[in-house]
């Protein structure tokens, strides 16, 4: 018995440490496709903060010397979110201003960012002589819990709540003022009729262009970010080649996943964070590992195929996701 | 004076019937500044930007042999290209060629393992052939029945059906395919394309395709219906089409053509089949489709344009020690501009004072 609940709390831990890049990805994809700017580039924003974000830590360490963790963890985030706000800004310049193809140009982002990401890792690897890592001593913060001890140890909750890193909680909280933001205030009405309808939006007086260039960089910078946690809590602070593994196509599963909710994402991150590590713990006869891995997708299809067939008004993409909105055009 | 404040400074104009010269003009002045924001960024490391375009061109084009890779990488761009653009045509945002490459392949390796020894080359070959069509075909239809019936969401759902094919190919890779240290044996020599002129004869195959589809989309009544659904879904329902009908049909015909890709890469380039077999190419075809304005020829000049950078983009990690991700930085700024530049192939700009005179002229 005692053993099944040490295995099931390990694995909570595990999955929650898969999930926090995830939920940051996802959480600023829900902020730009309530929006109605459909960002298929998320996986090159994601490449574009964990280099840079790294990068910043790299060298703020270097010219610090005796770095500040709390200083450094900032910095991380700074740099990853300016990171993915600039090649927001990218997007958001081509397709609501130069009103192009919003899926052609998120694919392009997605192939400009993954050549960033690299270019950036293996430069920085170059002119520092082969190995980018930063010390231990910040290693060990980025990962370290908040919380006092003496939470931590208290039996099997203390690791389920408050053993994780920073960044989980940073996640979860932006997860909850996201949803105040989006249903409570009058901003995040305006934004959703963007997203759903922006000639009606238009009509009544809300400006379609400026909603939807915030929605879509503040959404970039944040799905940045977890490029970068990804980078410093599971890559182990260093850049190698396989980059983030496609961390961002699987942010955006998640997004229609949890049917572009910020509060469902949590649960929904933690859920697809545990499917991922599933086959390194839980070996269930005949079924092989690398069909493990497909089940985030495939849960994903199920979800998006049943909310079409049920056609519930209020779990659907945002009415206008992907489509360009030209006042002119009726 | 109240009046002359309310005109923004810059007015749009959707200009009508552009000459094809002036858009094509544009279009290579966009290059242009693409190629230019690029040296930039070669810049920074330290390399001299002109020196290190003209050992891309060179190593991409520079020797018979550069030039025979170099086509090899084009090939599955084009025909990727040439499959997603009725899709395209019909407004019907397909992605998942990544996907339908892989299942193509995936048929093609099934037929190879079952039949090999016991067919003819030839036979093999085309039988492989129609099981990657059919195996590709039945991946595309899989969404199109999907949007069809209940009109989910195509991008998200072949998107989503990319990463399923991959990870049951990886399954097999490992699992009961498997040759030795996670990966699979090599095909037999029966079942590899023959080669033309030093490159599998899959560049052969695709340069018919340009012409089919080129006349497909043009000049059949099927390619009419794909392009009335894309510009009015209702226009075709009140003209009597079976919508549902021909998106599934077309779906089908562009996953066909994507899983014979497949077919060509795994039989005719690499020889045996892998995960990632696609590797990006369904992502940038869909570039090449849309930058080409779905014109089957132009899409030629496109997805060689890219083969280049990408050929050479090696020779420069390996002259220059310039890293290889910058080829993924150049096509990605070559996107961007021309994405952008449509922009100013389809609108006009008036400048506030211009207009304002012109407007006082005409009332005058």
């Amino acid at each position: 018995m005692d053993n099944i609940i040490s295995f099931i709390v390990a694995l909570i831990v595990a999955a929650i440490t898969y999930s926090t890049p995830l939920l940051f990805g996802t959480l600023g994809e829900i902020l730009t496709e309530k929006s109605g700017n459909l960002n298929l580039g998320v996986e090159g924003i994601m490449y574009m903060g964990g280099a840079i974000g790294l990068g910043g830590v790299f060298y703020y360490e270097k010219l610090a010397g005796s770095p500040n963790g709390y200083v450094a963890i900032v910095v991380a985030i700074l740099f990853a979110f300016i990171a993915g706000a600039i090649a927001s800004l990218i997007f958001s310049f081509i397709t609501i201003t130069l009103r192009a193809n919003q899926n052609v140009t998120g694919l392009a982002l997605s192939i400009f960012g993954t050549g960033v990401g690299q270019f950036v890792g293996e430069y920085m690897r170059v002119r520092e002589g082969g190995y980018v890592s930063i010390s231990n001593e910040l290693k060990d913060f980025f990962i370290a819990s908040p919380f006092p001890k003496f939470l931590q140890d208290i039996p099997y909750l203390g690791k389920i709540l408050f053993s994780h890193s920073f960044f989980f909680y940073l996640a979860i909280v932006l997860a909850i003022v996201m949803h105040f933001f989006l249903k409570k205030t009058r901003k995040g009405l305006y934004l959703r009729a963007v997203g759903e309808s922006p000639a009606t939006a238009d009509a009544a007086g809300i400006n379609v262009t400026t909603n939807k260039y915030l929605a879509t960089i503040i959404g970039g910078g944040i799905s940045a970010i977890g490029g970068m946690v990804y980078i410093t809590t599971l890559a182990g602070c260093t850049w190698n080649h396989e980059g983030l593994a496609g961390f961002g196509w699987l942010a955006v599963a998640l997004v229609i996943f949890c049917m572009w909710r910020p509060l469902s994402a949590i649960w929904g991150s933690v859920l697809f964070g545990a499917l991922m590590i599933l086959y390194t713990r839980l070996q269930i006869p005949f079924v092989p590992t690398e069909i493990y891995k497909i089940l985030p997708y495939v849960v994903t299809l199920v979800v998006l195929i049943i909310s079409s067939i049920r056609n519930n008004k209020e779990k659907q993409p945002p009415a206008s996701l992907g489509l360009a909105y030209f006042r002119e055009e009726r | 004076m109240n009046q002359e404040k309310k005109i923004p400074l810059i007015r749009l104009a959707k200009r009508d019937g552009v000459q094809p010269t002036t858009g094509w003009l544009i279009r290579i002045a966009s290059i242009i500044v693409a190629l230019l924001l690029g040296c930039l960024i070669i810049m920074i490391t330290g390399a001299n930007p002109f020196e290190a375009y003209a050992t891309m061109v060179d190593g991409a084009l520079g020797s018979e042999v550069f030039v025979r890779q170099t086509v090899k990488i084009a090939i599955p761009l084009l025909g990727c290209a040439l499959a997603i653009a009725p899709c395209f045509k019909m407004r019907f945002w397909n992605i998942g060629a990544e996907g339908q490459i892989t299942a193509g392949a995936l048929a093609a390796t099934f037929v190879a393992r079952l039949l090999t020894g016991s067919v003819p080359s030839i036979v093999l070959l085309i039988m492989m052939a129609l099981a990657a069509i059919i195996g590709g075909g039945i991946w595309g239809l899989i969404p199109g029945f999907f949007k069809a019936k209940w009109n989910t969401n195509e991008t998200l759902f072949t998107l989503m059906m990319n990463y399923i094919i991959i990870g049951v190919v990886a399954w097999l890779q490992i699992g009961p395919w498997q040759a030795r240290q996670g990966r699979m044996a090599q095909f037999h020599s029966d079942a590899i394309l023959p080669k033309v002129a030093g490159v599998h004869c899959g560049w052969i195959v695709v340069l018919i395709l340009v012409v089919i589809i080129y006349f497909y989309m043009n000049h059949t009544k099927q390619g009419y219906e794909i392009s009335v659904i894309g510009d009015s879904l209702n226009t075709a329902r009140y003209a009597g089409m079976n919508v549902g009908y021909i998106m599934m049909r077309t779906m089908f015909l562009s996953g066909a053509i994507c899983g014979l890709v497949g077919f060509l890469v795994a039989s005719g380039a690499n020889g045996t089949l892998s995960s990632n077999i696609a590797n990006g190419v369904g992502f940038t075809s869909i570039t090449v489709a849309w930058l080409s304005q779905l014109n089957a020829f132009v899409m030629i000049v496109i997805s060689f344009m890219l083969a280049i950078l990408t050929k050479g983009a090696d020779t420069l990690q390996t002259s220059m020690n310039v890293p290889v991700s910058i080829s993924n930085i150049i096509i990605g700024l070559l996107l961007f501009c021309m994405l952008g530049c449509e922009f100013f192939i389809n609108f006009r700009m008036i400048f506030r004072s211009k207009h304002h005179e012109k407007e006082v002229g005409k009332n005058g």
